[in-house]
């Protein structure tokens, strides 16, 4: 006879568990997480999350939310989706991102742009400095080929797979899986047009900070690079930390700071125009 | 200028698309798409999907990682979202062609020219268009090839479309490595250099 034989048991003990602390998890409620930014008030906290090497998260956000990821260790790689959360139809394009901002290499100033002509996100703060716009996220075929699996369910997931189960749970699917950006790992771009992948190593505890320019759906995957050439499978935890803040203003100078980024901002406010 | 090479096998579709055009074909594994740059300097817009499976599509970041490079070249090898080859450019008298810039949208151009551009017809239109007899949508859309078109990226990440390296009579050979969907926008750019401010005729041919 043991302590889970009937159901009276298998409850105390299910409820045991409860108040277990293990480094990937999220902060419930997120007011109590014990790195929330000096600045920002417990109650203005929307989400404080520990992504695992492997790990995966998404969450909606409304506009003015700030989004802080943070490379908690040096060796976080972090592949984010973004989507429209009011028509999730709308979504990031990385091509429009960089082609309309005339620059190859996303840092603090820059813009997440949508495919339809708008701002998704903005890019407030960046002390990490490498990002990649151009590699995407791993998959099943090549962590197979660096690490023997790229399963779920297994040791060494990969990011696409980490992205499709996260926009399921938003009642998405595979074609919603869009190109996406990697942060943290950098890529730089070669004359000759080659990829010049950088892998650190990168001293802790570099961060992005993202603010919402509209009600979004963010997804984030952290796997190894799909060029980090190291034969074991290597993606440092990253912390997730967003939190209430006030919408753009016509004032915010990331919002004035180009003609065409201008012009991404004024399409989100005309759209919310109704 | 020399004539492209002849192309082995019978020739299934001899055809001009219209300048600003869609066009749709469907390539069997084994079949070769020469695409012919008739007046030079056409960007033609392109995007493949799986036959058995068009949730599996050209992917431009999977095809970049997977040979380290942004540019298309000879022997370049056209890759999917889930990893594996779908073409390989067997041929092409253009040194390099593009798959970062995407496509131009009426909303894209509104932010890159001023919002009296958006009533101009655009890749993404036709892309819609095409895909459209096919029951696919805007989540079909993703990341596509320009061939024929000049996107260098500076050492400082400066990235634009430049003026065009192609010329009248330039081709390029696209196999494909499994049945394919093919949708090709003959891109209606006029407000940079992409189609010399000129968008033109280009010529396909299948063969095999």
């Amino acid at each position: 006879m043991t302590g889970t034989a009937d159901p009276a048991g298998a409850r105390a003990h299910a409820r045991a568990m409860a108040g277990t602390k293990v480094e990937a998890m999220p902060t419930v409620p997120a007011s109590a997480a014990e790195d929330r930014p000096a600045d920002v008030v417990p109650e203005a906290m929307l989400w404080a999350e520990t992504i695992a090497s492997g790990g995966y998260a998404a969450k909606r956000l409304d506009r003015g939310a700030r989004l802080r990821i943070v490379d908690l260790f040096g060796d976080a790689c972090v592949s984010m989706l973004v989507f429209n959360a009011e028509r999730p139809v709308e979504r990031l394009n990385v091509a429009d991102t960089v082609k309309v901002q005339w620059n190859a290499y996303l840092g603090e100033g820059g813009l997440l742009l949508s495919d339809m002509g708008k701002v998704l996100m903005s890019v407030v703060q960046d002390t990490a400095g490498a990002h990649d716009a151009f590699c995407g996220a791993s998959n099943a075929a090549s962590n197979a080929r660096k690490y023997g699996s790229g399963d779920n369910w297994g040791a060494h997931p990969n990011a696409r797979d980490r992205f499709m189960l996260g926009v399921a749970k938003f009642g998405l699917g595979r074609k919603d899986v869009h190109p996406c950006i990697n942060w943290f790992k950098g890529v730089r771009i070669a004359e000759d047009g080659a990829t010049r992948f950088d892998l650190g190593p990168y001293p802790a505890g570099r961060q992005v900070t993202l603010r919402a320019e509209m009600d979004v759906i963010v997804v984030l995957a952290n796997c190894p690079h799909v060029l980090d050439p190291r034969p074991v499978y290597s993606a440092a935890a990253a912390r997730v930390l967003a939190w209430r803040d006030a919408p753009t203003t016509p004032e915010d100078p990331i919002r004035n700071a180009t003609p065409e980024g201008l012009r991404a901002f004024q399409n989100v406010e005309q759209d919310l125009a109704r | 200028m020399s004539a492209p090479p002849a192309l082995s096998g019978r020739i299934a579709l001899d055809e001009v698309v219209p300048a600003r055009a869609p066009w749709t074909a469907e390539l069997r594994q084994g079949q070769t798409l020469r695409i012919i740059d008739l007046e030079g300097n056409q960007a033609v817009d392109f995007l493949i999907y799986a036959s058995a499976d068009d949730a599996e599509r050209y992917s431009a970041q999977d095809t970049i990682a997977a040979q380290g490079n942004i540019f298309l070249r000879e022997g370049s090898v056209l890759m999917s979202n889930e990893g594996r080859p779908m073409a390989t450019v067997t041929g092409t008298a253009v040194e390099r062609h593009d798959t970062i810039g995407g496509a131009c949208s009426c909303e894209s151009n509104t932010l890159r020219y001023g919002h009296h551009t958006k009533a101009q017809h655009a890749c993404v239109e036709n892309f819609l268009q095409g895909n459209a007899r096919y029951g696919r949508g805007k989540r079909d859309m993703v990341s596509n090839i320009n061939w024929f078109m000049n996107v260098p990226v500076e050492a400082d990440g400066a990235l634009g479309i430049v003026d065009g390296i192609s010329a009248p009579g330039l081709h390029v050979d696209i196999r494909a490595e499994m049945d394919l969907v093919v949708v090709v926008s003959n891109c209606p750019q006029i407000n940079n250099p992409c189609n010399g401010f000129n968008p033109t005729p280009v010529r396909m041919v299948i063969a095999g």
